[in-house]
């Protein structure tokens, strides 16, 4: 960030940002909410790297997660259930240069939304999306959701979910498109910050999964996972999200992997029943993004325009 | 360009058995894959070359490999050719050539032909080796002669063998010669046009084209005693001659869109087709979505992020983008959707034409939700309405219509040639810091209109939403919010309609009856009323292309009439049907609008044939009304 140089040497930056630069006001979340410290960890990211503000936009669908963009004081795009994917992509076809963040819920993403998920995953466009796991509908008041865990009592499934739940990581790692793939969760901050930055970093569709605490309707899903960290499987090795050691030494289970080893992050991920991962499953920069395709041509002045314009009608020309 | 010789020489005929006419409309139908459309597009673009008024519709099979020799499969196209401009494909044809008897039944079916059609019909398939083809031949030829058809067969296919082997590619420039012999067009702009259109093959093959267009014409000069003169009138234009969904693809590129998000559906998609070959060109890109859905969310993130994009779709897939189309008038995002009608509800009718979706984009979206909706009535406005809405959805931060419908989509007519402006194109992006003292909403008391910030504007951060909210764009379900909002965005509409002239009537300010019109039946309907007006019939007409905000004025040119009716391709009641009577009567969608508008009695006239109105169609209902003229 600042500081003085080798050569004592100290620049001045125009602008500098603290956190108050990324709070968009109070967080209206219920108390004890996990999006609470996804949101500070965004935050933190942003002003570790001194990213410009106005150059950031976040977009979200529905739901208590979708809530987010307006507790963020950046660009925001606040849409419709289902479908901020297809709003996200958007925006990068044509301003390429523009930071973008997506914050979706499990039934956001994995069910209204999930055609535009998949393709998502396929256009590989670079920015963050953050899948805000709760096992729940939150904002509806506590309907079965696509991941919610079989049995789980709700409003629409009172004598517990019929069925059991989609694994968004399998899921995702069934596809060949996807370029990166993680989990973490809510409750280890530091965990959640390294995870999350190292998906910014990614060129390419960062896809975290954040399994998210929801006191008010699924205040149990997760109790036993937080509870018992030797439930978790820290993922370890040279492209990891980096741990301070004493972070890292809570997980009793830990496993090294090579997130380029998609045979091992398939296998890893299908046995999340014995042990839940966390970390990235799967990276890859080398697949192909597509605003590489729908920025092409983005430069040309108007006077190309009009003369490209002149030239095409003259094909119609009698 | 002057007007050639030539055509000097063609305005009167010296010999007597040339038929002078102020129009002709010819066919040709065969099996698909036997070239028609490709004749026929020419016939089309050398009668527009030489001055003469052209509209050029294909008929196009229900399959995409229908067997040979099926009624179903008849595939080929339909040229109307006037001595003044022409608007629309008419009513039935007067010359049809076809390659097999089998393709005229579906024809006649449709009603294109009358009593009196000259049919010129390839009569290899009397001497067929199956027997089977033999009676089916001989038996269409009777059928046609009982219809009123005057038939002459001819030998075509063994006269175009003796210049080529390929039949099967060569026979339409053949029968492109025929036609153009019989119809008095201008050989030399005949081969002008061959050239053009083979031109970016080998010279051998517009040689070998030339030869066949000879041949045709010799054959026609030796064997058909057929002979129209249709004068055209001088060039003082440039001339560009394309369809409704080229023109808009043009326009879309005039306009200075950068991104068209799309999801393939007929008759919209071959406007992407369009584009998706030259759009790179001017810096664009054609977005195939995974749904209409994503087409428009993808096309509102650029729209937010400055780029104001357009989304092309049709009925099933406008249905799909009500919720979307609802969040941009809510949170006010230019954006320009395209909607090329065909009929309906549910997949309906897929390549037929239909004006069907004017109340569903008027209000097809639950609660208020007030946008721009302009339709096009002509293929020239096709190219000229996008650029207009590109504006409009920036001047006045809202999504904008455009209706146009499948028959602006096929039919081919020459355009006077737009003069790109560089005021058309989208100005660039502006990314100058944003006073933070100014909301992202500063709805301006009077007119709702409020500049919007852009990403990478500094200071002009905002969290847009789709709830109701403040001028801040903070969620607000308080009273006053809800409704102040409301009102801002209803006030554009009127700010807008305040800057619209009242539309001219044509004909007399006054007399029995108005009819009115929208889209594409412009041509059909002033070519009924102009044939009825010369009867002595005290009819005028009026064509609304501004549906939301509705043009003004309205109510004032009613008034001055005894009777207004609609003429629309769209689902009315019958006046008389069982159960309906005048008090629970559903009428046709521009009547609804108009009636609720201007508390006229507002009558309609509308069917969902399918089909493009007809001209004689329309005379005639003017005509039942008014007690007078021929139907
Ligand atoms: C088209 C549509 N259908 C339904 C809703 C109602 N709705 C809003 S949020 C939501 C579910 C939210 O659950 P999730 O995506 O898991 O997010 P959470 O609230 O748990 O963060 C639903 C069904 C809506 N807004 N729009």
């Amino acid at each position: 960030m600042f500081g003085l140089k080798d050569d004592w040497s100290y620049d001045m930056p125009e602008r500098y940002f603290t956190l108050e630069d990324y709070e968009g006001g109070v967080a209206r979340w219920c108390p004890g909410c996990g999006d609470l410290a996804v949101l500070t960890a965004v935050q933190k990211i942003l002003r570790d790297a001194q990213q410009v503000p106005e150059n950031t936009v976040c977009v979200s669908g529905i739901g208590c997660s979708s809530r987010f963009p307006h507790y963020m004081k950046t660009y925001g795009f606040h849409g419709l259930h289902g479908r901020p994917l297809p709003v996200a992509c958007g925006v990068k076809s044509r301003r390429p240069e523009l930071d973008v963040w997506v914050a979706t819920g499990d039934g956001d993403c994995c069910s209204i939304g999930a055609g535009h998920w998949l393709h998502a995953i396929r256009y590989n466009m670079d920015m963050v999306v953050m899948l805000f796991d709760n096992n729940v509908y939150g904002l509806t008041k506590k309907q079965t959701s696509p991941t919610s865990p079989l049995g789980l009592k709700t409003n629409t499934h009172p004598q517990g979910a019929w069925l059991p739940p989609l694994d968004p990581l399998v899921a995702m790692l069934g596809f060949t498109n996807s370029s990166f793939v993680a989990q973490t969760v809510d409750w280890n901050p530091a965990h959640l910050q390294a995870t999350l930055h190292a998906a910014w970093q990614h060129k390419g569709l960062g896809f975290v999964r954040i399994l998210q605490r929801c006191p008010t309707y699924t205040d149990s899903v997760f109790e036993e996972l937080q509870k018992d960290p030797s439930r978790l499987l820290l993922l370890t090795g040279a492209k990891q999200p980096a741990l301070a050691a004493g972070v890292a030494r809570i997980f009793v289970n830990q496993r090294d992997h090579d997130s380029l080893d998609l045979g091992a992050a398939r296998s890893i991920a299908s046995s999340a029943h014995e042990r839940v991962p966390i970390g990235v499953l799967f990276q890859d920069e080398s697949r192909p993004r597509y605003e590489d395709f729908t920025t092409v041509g983005l430069g040309m002045t108007p006077e190309q325009k009009l003369a490209a314009l002149e030239r095409e009608l003259d094909r119609f020309a009698v | 360009m002057g007007k050639s010789d030539k055509a000097q020489a063609l305005a009167e005929p010296k010999d007597p058995t040339i038929t002078r006419v102020e129009e002709h409309t010819i066919e040709i139908v065969s099996d698909s894959g036997e070239g028609a459309q490709k004749a026929g597009q020419a016939y089309g673009a050398i009668s527009a070359r030489m001055g003469n008024g052209v509209w050029t519709v294909e008929i196009i099979p229900a399959e995409i490999k229908p067997p040979a020799r099926s009624r179903a499969g008849a595939s080929g196209i339909r040229v109307r050719v006037g001595s003044k401009p022409v608007t629309n494909m008419g009513d039935e044809a007067d010359l049809v050539v076809a390659l097999n008897e089998q393709v005229l039944y579906g024809r006649i079916a449709q009603k294109a032909y009358r009593k009196g059609t000259v049919v010129l019909l390839e009569n290899r398939w009397a001497d067929d080796p199956q027997e089977a083809i033999r009676v089916a031949y001989a038996e269409g030829l009777r059928h046609f002669r009982e219809q009123g058809l005057v038939v002459h067969e001819l030998a075509l296919e063994s006269a175009c063998r003796k210049v080529t082997q390929d039949v099967a590619v060569g026979k339409n420039m053949f029968v492109l010669g025929m036609l153009c012999r019989i119809c008095g067009r201008d050989p030399q702009k005949a081969r002008e046009e061959i050239a053009a259109v083979f031109g970016k093959k080998s010279k051998d093959v517009v040689a070998k084209n030339h030869g066949l267009f000879d041949a045709g014409w010799r054959f026609a000069e030796e064997q058909i005693p057929l002979r129209f003169l249709i004068p055209p009138a001088p060039v003082t234009s440039r001339l560009c001659v394309m369809n409704g969904n080229q023109a808009l693809g043009l326009g879309i590129m005039a306009a200075g869109m950068e991104m068209v998000a799309m999801y393939p559906i007929t008759p919209a998609t071959s406007a992407s087709h369009y584009l998706a070959g030259v759009f790179g060109k001017v810096g664009g890109c054609v977005h195939q979505a995974e749904d209409e859905i994503a087409a428009i969310g993808f096309a509102i993130g650029a729209s937010y992020a400055g780029k104001t994009a357009c989304t092309i779709t049709s009925g099933p897939g406008l249905a799909l983008k009500t919720e979307f189309l609802g969040l941009a008038v809510m949170a006010e995002i230019p954006l320009v959707v395209v909607v090329v009608q065909r009929g309906g509800p549910s997949t309906g009718l897929p390549t037929k034409v239909e004006q069907g979706d004017l109340l569903a984009v008027l209000y097809g979206q639950p609660g208020d939700a007030p946008k721009i909706v302009i339709a096009a009535a002509t293929i020239e406005e096709c190219f000229h309405l996008p650029i207009a809405a590109r504006r409009l959805a920036e001047a006045f931060r809202t999504p904008v219509i455009v209706l146009t419908d499948a028959n602006l989509a096929t039919g081919v007519a020459p355009v006077p040639r737009p003069e790109p402006q560089p005021d058309w194109l989208a100005p660039p992006l502006d990314l100058a810091a944003w006073d933070p003292a100014v909301p992202p909403y500063d709805w301006d008391e009077r007119s709702g209109i409020s500049p919007r910030p852009i990403p990478g504007q500094r200071g002009g951060e905002y969290v847009l939403t789709g709830l109701a909210h403040t001028k801040q764009s903070k969620v607000a379900y308080d009273p006053d919010s809800n409704q102040n909002g409301c009102a801002a965005r209803s006030k554009k509409l009127a700010a807008f309609r305040g800057t619209l002239v009242p539309p001219t009537v044509e004909g007399d300010p006054d007399g029995d009856l108005l009819v009115v019109g929208w889209g594409s039946s412009l041509g059909a309907i002033r070519e009924a009323v102009d044939r009825a007006r010369g009867e002595g019939l005290r009819v005028s007409s009026l064509h609304v292309r501004f549906l939301s905000p509705l043009e003004p004025g309205l109510a004032a040119i009613f008034a001055r009439f005894r009777q207004v009716m609609t003429v629309e391709i769209n689902y009315s009641d019958e006046p008389d049907a069982p159960g309906v009577g005048p008090e629970y009567r559903r009428r046709a969608q521009l009547a609804t609008l108009l009636r609720g508008e201007t508390l006229v009695d507002v009558d309609c006239w509308s069917n969902v044939h399918g089909q493009p109105l007809r001209p004689g169609h329309i005379h005639a209902e003017i005509a039942r009304r008014l007690g007078g003229g021929k139907h």
